[in-house]
């Protein structure tokens, strides 16, 4: 048994779950005012595997690492009420406007500051954009190994990590050695419910921004109380080249919007071969969903 | 995504009752545990807050994953193997998440591990998983045990066991034994001591004992060797880590069939003791019932929940006739008639609820600091009003779950009599609530002295003086009518000055100051929110035919009249 440093990924997201005929504005873009915020599906199987790691692992600690404004505190919160050591908030105006590319690259630099990481799990997707690809691209930049559509850690010992993934054509189990990202699918075990002593400890944890803003009466408390305080860091406290941040970084363009039922889940099996990867993006060029 | 403590407001009604604020403040020793335990509330918002967000989180985990067990549990059951109970799967995994929310051990105070949760949070709890699940309630809801360890046992006592409970162990109570069920003065289970090991040895069997295999169990056994009554009697905490209790049997029952019932064989099994000597019965037991039976009026108003919703959608869903049947009268009445009684029982829960708060912390204070001439006064006020509420509530919210969950099967018709809807087992689930931790019958005999002693009704003439709106005047003058009613068949039974024909005429009476107390209490909550108001008009309306009915048979009724109902053994014939 060792202890494990751990990150979760985790993003708040608009509720489109429970969407009503509000939740799009006239212009096509999500009206984020009324749908709730809520703590991505995914990013909580996520945290449940983390915590599940550290319950048997003594000395594990899990972290919680978020982008975005600073309602999402929020999303920090609820990880600590479940059983995560800390959290931090990655929030800056420099950073909105993200798009995956943008986001991996902040988050990855963010990951950069930290100590040595054992383990970075993030949800499979987020359900406002659905596109699983911050995970893969935070690898992709800290030259990690990845695991993807994660299930289950069937085995944890010392450096070697057995998974099982769900995938389209069934499953498939594989053994990898950390440090390593994991992104973990809907189908994995729900998180656990919030826990109520954690929950009456951490009730009035705050980020620094959120204290200065709220007043109110328990200013005193925070004074004694450094586990009441959430970190935030900003662009300054990462070392980042603005021209990969926020829009600048962004090369994904919102071309327009279309309402669409989706039908029946389908998706295509491409192999790593270089004649199907061009065919590949010949065809998204063609139908402009890269340019 | 269910969550059945907030689709369900009448519970955050009760939560925030004028009362509160006291309880709160005496509860967190006017928020002065926060210097020693940081998690501890802030002030009376901040506590109400936790109890609130805390709620959230049974009812999450009862509409997520209790509920969704309760019939897989119901057909598996929990089995024996190696003389041990090995539980449903269903029940490990409801054990399992309620421990990882930290709910066990919810009343115990901070410095055990617990969450020192008021009663009225605690109870709401317990209503919140008796809904989800009747039967799974009983192994959680045995955590009141602690309540007992905490009140009795020593300092050294409690720190070894009850951080044990808020970790998650499970608790049992081991009283009934085969020759020993409502009356358990002939308990014979031996307690030896031992000179050389200097400690109790228990011999003997146990039966019906609900979670007869938990980790710490309290056992009431003969200590003074030679004694027939209750005043040979000792309180034991045995462990089960230590060994010596073999589970022989687990009963077949009717229902609440996730709940293991025991049948204990104890084979030189150590035990501690727990407080003095020959005080099990009198003293302890009397006291470990007291909070067991607000834990079974919990059990009864979750059950009555269930049953009432389960009638309900299935009134709005079934098609005859070409509409609803919740169109006929026949059907809407009997809905709106039990919502009545389930919104009448849970007021009377949460009522008693407070009384228990406001005297049993007072009595915690008093073994901090020496309380205060009217703190005294106030205790002793609120622990009389306490001990006659509690077998008031428990008996008339168990026989009204009864009547809740036989008008939900027969909304239901023909398919509420087939396994394929929850009515079936709730059906049977409920059944066990007016028998277990006293019969109504005995709740009856606990609470006569609330009537003869005239207790309850200075109680209804202090809900009397109480402000209501115009528009409810008359609701008020009907419950006043129905008190003289009450008060006129009180002196007719005591005057007679035969305790046979108080006994005779027991439950009758306790009923009728049930009724009325019920009646008021929906009043009074009507006062505060209109919500309550269509329960208030139709339990009153019932509650006077209940009433008078009574009235009326026992203004016809004589002493001599008893012999027509006496059976006589010596006769064959009958």
């Amino acid at each position: 048994m060792r202890a494990y440093k751990i990150i979760v990924l985790a993003k708040q997201v608009p509720d489109t779950r429970n969407v009503g005929k509000d939740a799009m504005k006239a212009d096509g873009t999500v009206n984020r005012a009324v749908l709730p915020a809520i703590f991505n599906p995914e990013d909580l199987n996520a945290l449940e595997q983390a915590l599940r790691i550290k319950d048997q692992n003594k000395g594990t600690t899990v972290k919680i690492l978020t982008m975005g404004p600073d309602r999402a505190a929020d999303v920090i919160r609820e990880g600590l009420f479940r059983g995560a050591d800390d959290g931090i908030l990655l929030t800056d105006r420099a950073f909105a406007g993200s798009d995956t590319l943008a986001t991996s690259y902040a988050i990855a630099q963010a990951l950069k500051k930290m100590d040595k990481i054992d383990l970075i799990i993030a949800g499979r997707q987020a359900i406002d954009g659905d596109t699983a690809q911050v995970g893969p691209q935070v690898a992709e930049k800290l030259e990690l190994l990845q695991v993807t559509y994660v299930e289950e850690i069937k085995e944890l010992k010392g450096d070697t990590i057995v998974l099982k993934r769900r995938l389209d054509h069934g499953v498939e189990i594989v053994k990898c050695q950390l440090p390593l990202v994991i992104t973990v699918n809907g189908t994995a075990a729900e998180c656990r419910a919030r826990n109520a002593k954690l929950l009456m400890q951490y009730k009035h944890a705050k980020t620094f921004t959120e204290l200065q803003k709220e007043g109110g009466n328990y200013t005193s408390m925070y004074k004694n109380r450094p586990d009441l305080s959430i970190s935030e860091w900003t662009v300054n406290d990462i070392e980042t080249d603005p021209a990969q941040l926020g829009l600048t970084g962004s090369p994904t363009k919102v071309k327009n919007i279309e309402n669409v039922v989706l039908q029946a889940k389908d998706s295509k099996v491409i192999s790593s071969a270089d004649a199907e990867i061009e065919n590949m993006m010949v065809e998204l060029i063609k139908s402009h969903t890269i340019c | 995504m269910a969550n059945y403590y907030t689709d369900n407001s009448e519970l955050k009604f009760h939560l925030n009752h004028p009362l509160m604020e006291k309880i709160v403040r005496l509860k967190e020793r006017n928020f002065l545990f926060r210097k020693e335990f940081s998690f501890a509330p802030i002030d009376y918002e901040d506590a109400i807050d936790n109890y609130s967000l805390i709620l959230e989180i049974v009812g999450e985990i009862c509409g997520d994953i209790i509920a969704p067990n309760a019939e897989s549990i119901d057909n598996e059951g929990p089995h024996i193997s190696n003389g041990h109970v090995v539980y449903a799967n269903g029940t490990k995994e409801n054990i399992k998440a309620l421990n990882q929310a930290g709910l066990m051990g919810m009343s115990l105070p901070y410095k055990y591990g617990g969450l020192n949760f008021a009663i009225v949070p605690y109870i709401m709890a317990a209503d919140i998983v008796s809904r989800a699940d009747a039967g799974f309630v009983n192994i959680w809801g045995l955590q009141d045990c602690a309540e007992t360890i905490n009140e009795f046992a020593s300092e050294e006592q409690k720190e070894r066991f009850l951080p044990r409970v808020s970790a998650g162990e499970t608790m049992a109570m081991d009283l009934t034994e085969p020759d020993a069920g409502s009356d358990l003065q002939a308990v014979q289970l031996r307690a030896t001591w031992d000179e050389d090991k200097k400690t109790w040895f228990l011999n003997g069997v146990k039966r019906f004992i609900t979670n007869g295999d938990g980790e710490i169990a309290l056992v009431l056994a003969r200590s003074e060797p030679g004694t027939k009554d209750g005043r040979g009697l000792s309180m034991f905490i045995y462990d089960k880590h230590k060994g010596g209790v073999t589970v022989r049997r687990i009963e077949h029952k009717m229902g609440i069939i996730g709940s293991p019932t025991c049948e204990l064989v104890f084979k030189d099994a150590p035990a501690e003791l727990v407080g003095s000597r020959k005080m099990g019965l009198i003293k302890y037991v009397m006291a470990l019932m007291n909070g067991a039976r607000l834990g079974i009026a919990a059990q009864s108003v979750g059950i009555g929940e269930a049953a009432y919703r389960e009638a309900l959608n299935y009134a709005k869903e079934r098609m005859q006739f070409g509409k609803s049947i919740i169109n006929f009268p026949a059907i809407y009445e009997m809905l709106s008639v039990m919502k009545a009684k389930l919104d009448a029982s849970r007021t009377l829960l949460y009522e008693t609820a407070r009384f228990v708060d406001i005297y049993k912390t007072y009595q915690h204070i008093s073994e901090e600091r020496q309380l205060e001439k009217n703190e005294r006064e106030e205790m002793k006020q609120y622990q009389h009003l306490a001990d006659i509420y509690t077998p008031l509530a428990k008996g008339m919210s168990s026989e009204f779950a009864n009547q809740l969950a036989y008008d939900a099967v027969q909304i239901h018709g023909g398919s509420g009599f087939m396994k394929d809807y929850p009515v079936e087992r709730i059906y049977r689930d409920a059944r066990i609530t007016s028998i277990y931790e006293g019969t109504t019958q005995l709740q009856v005999v606990a609470a006569i002295r609330g009537v003869t002693t005239g207790a309850y009704l200075n109680q209804i003439r202090v809900y009397e003086e109480c402000e209501v709106s115009p528009q409810m005047e008359y609701l008020k003058r009907s419950l006043i009518i129905l008190t003289d009613d009450y008060d006129r068949a009180v002196n007719k039974v005591t005057s007679a000055g035969d305790n046979e024909f108080i006994d005779f005429h027991a439950r009758r009476l306790v009923e009728m100051a049930g009724h009325i107390i019920m009646g008021y209490l929906l009043l009074l909550d009507s006062n505060r929110e209109e919500l309550f108001l269509r329960s208030a008009k139709n339990y009153i309306a019932f509650a006077r035919v209940q009433v008078k009915a009574h009235a009326e048979f026992i203004d016809a009724s004589e002493l001599n009249d008893l012999h027509t109902y006496k059976y006589d053994l010596q006769e064959t014939v009958i």
